[in-house]
């Protein structure tokens, strides 16, 4: 088939991208926009096989059935828990496939120069569309022969695109396997450094730069080599300094990333598919991010730097003591209560309550209790962690609200239930200046009339802040691990 | 070490210190706990109760005096109590130091350390032994109960086929524990309830119990701020008396229950309640003072009598309240005295550590090691109290109008400036860059353009099943992969290769996972 027919299936691909993002601005749209996204993938594959300057069709098919049968497995046996850990891991594939088909580029760009030169023909090309002679052109794929129309400007832009989309590729390879090491618990998550600690990320990124200068000037592959490496080297670093509850942001970001190095092997293929759903990627992985340190009124240059800032002054005294409560006294308060909200955080994944959490909803539902949930947008370690938790253990997702829909509701309400979190709900944030959090957006929990909150132990959380709200007057510890402490209530409400 | 608790001596006095509840927590803690023959029979504790409880039951006062290292009363010792007790021993009770001088220097010279539940700082820390606040919760229920009881009509309004009956009025004047505790038991028995404080900051916590704040106009500078006295409220100024009195007066003759909290510490309880406004009240309204102690709220309380006036106003000026309801009183004061020893006892090995550093035992301690240690150092953190929130200030619609005018040009401001920029630096590009280059330029600009306006309208709770589907999508890379397949080169075959492998994994998971996520989400 032809070329026109490829770039036209293109075109309706790219459409249907569109509108499968687009669709998912609702949960019973979602479900239709998938479709759309698989059948657009369809397409362009198919296109793409079927069209001219492939080889090998056969295996493409055969690589992707068994690619898809891995996919398969990973997909229908993850746990919903496990999903931060996934998309992590995911990334990371499409950091190297990106740098794999950077590489191949650089290679294919040698051999039509190594092969132009032996045509005694100019390379690159004097001025655009020169004619490659009919040997030489039946021995280079398509690509090829796009690149031997190339002249020296072009080449050069070529060039700089390629090193963008093996250096992005690189960083977000690393960066995903670090993300998914630390999310999977198989890497500690505490923010850690080399020693040098931003100057070696520094030093590695003017490296890289010197060494795109020296790429581009011709001093050969082994540049793009060592380039590849040194993104190696900082997408590690940068990621094993940032610590476990900034994670939301560092998957967002490592989803965008990934979108700008499909990107940029688009440009340097010029592929006009792989660009458009690159830069949707990109736009959107950027987005997110956005929003999580928007969520954390922090600086995204903050968080991916790593740690907390120190704080500006002293911080509040906490004053008064954590008061300690038995399943009996919450169940009592939930039985006597009319509105309650639950709270969860990371903790209820780490123990798996979301189950219990659920069949909790249920049966004080059906007493005629208003039971909703609070999320606030960095709850969890994937952005809208929490929301498929609750999905997947069928709690209804008009329930399921927002920290701005719900945070004016607080006073109204009767007992509010904090399960595995504790920086999103705490108060410092709204009346210590000197708070490292200060100014973070918080679930304003402690507003309602009795606070429970679910929690292993007296620690602090993950940033080792202490929050105030443990010892408010209103406020009662529920030790235990979330889930056995949830299963504990269950039979008491009645 | 041994803990107990003798028979109260004082006339009409039912509470006991240690209830067998509280006596097997103090088992806990490694104590012995012993109790006078009879000491919990007026609060409903027998003393089978307590030797079910492991308690040593002893015969007489001077045994238990003997036997006890850690002596718990409720009300202050009498002299010949006090004459019991030894060196080293310590007491733990209500104390009242300022008022009991005499009694203070007799167990300095004792030896015996007093600890006085009446001192215990207003902390958050201390709440829990809060002797004062517990009683006076018991104090404002058995308040409304007792104007119940001598109210002849319902709380609630009905209608009934007999007739229709108004509901009572109860106006609570002070919202300290017994305050808020009154009104939360006058609302709960359906009575239409009025509260009043001089400190505008309770009047949330008011409204919280469903009772309506009786709000008086003043400057805020001349108002008293609780904060500096420990959470009680402060004396207020002549003018504002003046002014608080004549909303009184102004209510008085269609109150029919009225209940008056206010104390003032060390002081005579301040008169709210007039004879003139007593007067104005209908025949059969009751008023309860619980500041009787203290000579009264209003002016023709007498101390522990019940007074009915000429125009048939009842009037009890009952100071025993908490006693009047001895079970649940002993319960939550035993709990009282729990809570101060478990802080006495940091090891919880029945031994008791006398820790003067500690703000709280510090405070209540009126007597250490044959000192008197009254009055104690300010504590080093200051009472709990609401600090006044400014309230936002409402806008007009004019302002409103300018604020949105000022918003909108600073966002037509933001966007023209952005614009302006990227189509500066794309126009830069498009300067040096060659003509093919652009044709792919302008098709990412417009898709960035595009995930911009699409993904800001995604639903927060769909971020996840995004990512997913997002990661899923940008293995679009593998079209890159797919081309150079069929390359000669073995090497690119072989990069290529490993290209489709990985992303083909990437396609079919995202998508299916992102699948397997949305068919999740189920409205209810």
């Amino acid at each position: 088939m032809d070329f026109g027919f490829t770039i036209a299936a293109y075109a309706v691909a790219g459409v249907l991208f569109i509108l499968s993002l687009g669709g998912l601005s609702g949960q019973e749209s979602a479900k239709r926009a998938v479709w759309y996204g698989i059948v657009g993938m369809g397409i362009a594959i198919f296109a793409t096989i079927a069209g001219p300057g492939q080889g090998l069709a056969a295996l493409s098919i055969i690589l992707i059935a068994l690619g898809g049968a891995v996919g398969y497995q990973l997909a229908t046996k993850v746990q919903m828990t496990q999903m931060p850990e996934l998309v992590a891991i995911m990334h990371s594939l499409v950091g190297l496939a990106a740098v794999f088909v950077g590489f191949n580029a650089e290679i294919e760009l040698g051999r039509v120069a190594a092969a132009m030169m032996a045509a005694d023909l100019p390379f690159p090309a004097l001025e655009y569309g020169q004619k490659v002679p009919a040997l030489v052109a039946a021995e280079f794929g398509t690509f090829a022969n796009l690149l031997a129309k190339k002249t020296a400007v072009e080449v050069g832009i070529l060039r700089v695109e390629l090193v963008l989309g093996v250096w992005i590729g690189a960083v977000t390879f690393t960066g995903s396997v670090i993300a998914y090491g630390k999310l999977a618990g198989k890497v500690d998550s505490a923010a850690k450094k080399l020693p040098g600690g931003h100057m070696l990320n520094i030093a590695a990124a003017g490296g890289s730069l010197l060494l795109t200068a020296m790429y581009l000037g011709g001093a050969g592959t082994w540049t793009l080599v060592v380039l590849t490496l040194l993104g190696l080297f900082i997408g590690y670093h940068l990621i094993m300094g940032i610590g476990g509850a900034d994670m939301p942001v560092v998957v967002s970001m490592l989803n965008s990333y990934s979108g700008w190095a499909a990107a940029a092997i688009g440009f340097s293929l010029g592929n006009d598919l792989l660009i458009v759903v690159g830069a949707l990627v990109g736009s959107s992985g950027a987005i997110l991010s956005y929003i999580m340190c928007k969520a954390m009124n922090r600086s995204f240059v903050s968080v991916i730097l790593g740690g907390f800032g120190g704080p500006a002054g002293e911080q509040m005294a906490v004053e008064g003591e954590q008061v300690a409560i038995d399943a009996d006294g919450v169940a009592t308060a939930l039985n006597e209560a009319d509105s309650i909200v639950i709270i969860p955080g990371y903790g209820m994944a780490v123990a798996q309550a979301q189950q219990g959490v659920a069949e909790l909803t249920r049966k004080l539902r059906a007493k005629g209790k208003n039971v909703r949930f609070a999320i606030h947008p960095v709850a969890g370690r994937l952005p809208g962690h929490m929301n498929v938790l609750l999905a997947e253990a069928k709690v209804p997702y008009d329930i399921v609200l927002e920290m701005d829909e719900i945070n004016d509701d607080f006073p109204e309400t009767d007992v509010a239930i904090v399960i595995g979190s504790n920086d999103i709900v705490n108060p410092a944030a709204q009346d210590d200046p000197n708070s490292p959090i200060a100014g973070m957006p918080v679930l304003e929990c402690w507003k309602a009339k009795q606070v429970f909150v679910s929690k292993r132990g007296q620690g602090t959380g993950y940033s080792g802040i202490e929050n105030p709200l443990f010892f408010k007057d209103n406020t009662r510890m529920f030790y235990g691990d979330a889930k056995a402490s949830i299963d504990k209530l269950i039979p008491m409400i009645d | 070490m041994k803990i107990g608790a003798p028979k109260e001596i004082f006339e009409g006095e039912s509470r006991v210190a240690i209830t067998p509840d509280s006596a097997k927590a103090l088992q806990k803690l490694g104590y012995d706990v012993v109790i006078e023959s009879k000491a919990g029979e007026a609060a409903g504790f027998s003393d089978a109760a307590y030797t079910a409880a492991d308690v040593e039951v002893v015969k007489t006062a001077a045994a238990l005096f003997k036997a006890a290292d850690v002596v718990a009363k409720v009300r202050p010792p009498s002299d010949a109590e006090a004459k019991r007790l030894t060196k080293g021993q310590t007491l733990i009770s209500f104390f009242y130091p300022a008022a009991n001088e005499a009694l203070m220097e007799l167990a300095k010279s004792k030896g015996a350390n007093v600890i006085a539940m009446d001192m215990v700082p207003r902390i958050s820390r201390a709440q829990k032994m809060d002797a004062l606040s517990s009683m006076a919760n018991i104090a404002g229920y058995r308040a409304v109960i007792e104007a119940g009881n001598n109210f002849g009509r319902f709380f609630t309004g009905q209608v009934t086929a007999a007739g229709k009956v108004p509901p009572a009025k109860v106006l609570v004047v002070g919202a300290g524990v017994a305050g808020l505790a009154a009104i939360g038991t006058s609302t709960s028995l359906g009575a239409i309830t009025y509260a009043f404080d001089v400190r505008p900051e309770v009047a949330e916590q008011i409204e919280s119990m469903g009772a309506e704040f009786v709000f008086l106009e003043f400057e805020d500078s001349e108002l008293p701020d609780g904060a500096e006295t420990g959470g009680y409220a402060p004396p207020s100024s002549p003018e504002f008396q003046a002014k608080q009195l004549e909303k009184f007066r102004e209510i008085a003759p269609d109150m029919d229950i009225v209940i008056t909290t206010a104390l003032i510490p060390n002081r005579a309880a301040p008169i709210l309640w007039t004879k003139d406004m007593v007067e104005m009240m209908k025949p059969g309204s009751v008023i309860v003072d619980l500041a009787a102690e203290k000579g009264g709220n209003c002016e023709l309380t007498k101390m522990d009598e019940r007074v009915v006036t000429d125009n048939g106003v009842i009037i009890i000026g009952y100071t025993d309240f908490p006693s009047r309801m001895a079970t649940q009183a002993s319960t939550l004061y035993g709990n009282n005295i729990r809570h101060m020893m478990t802080d006495l006892t940091p090891e919880k090995d029945g031994q008791v550590v006398h820790n003067m550093e500690d703000d709280v035992i510090r405070g209540a301690t009126v007597t250490f090691e044959g000192d008197i240690t009254f009055p104690p150092p300010p504590p080093k953190v200051a009472a709990i109290a609401v600090q006044k929130k400014e309230k936002p200030k409402e806008l007009t619609p004019e302002e409103r109008r300018a604020q949105e005018m000022a918003d909108f040009q600073a966002q037509t401001k933001q966007q023209v400036t952005l614009l302006a920029v990227g189509g500066a630096l794309v126009l830069g590009v498009g300067l040096i860059a060659p003509a093919s280059f652009m044709q792919h330029f302008i098709v990412f600009i417009l898709s960035v353009f595009i995930g911009f306006q699409v993904i800001w309208n995604v639903a927060h709770s769909l971020h996840t099943p995004l990512m997913a589907v997002t990661n899923a999508i940008s293995s679009i890379v593998i079209l890159g992969a797919l081309i150079q397949i069929g390359s000669s080169s073995v090497l690119i075959t072989i990069l290529a290769a490993l290209g489709v492998f990985m992303a083909s994994i990437n396609i079919f998971g995202g998508f299916l996972v992102t699948r397997r996520m949305l068919a999740m989400f189920q409205k209810s």
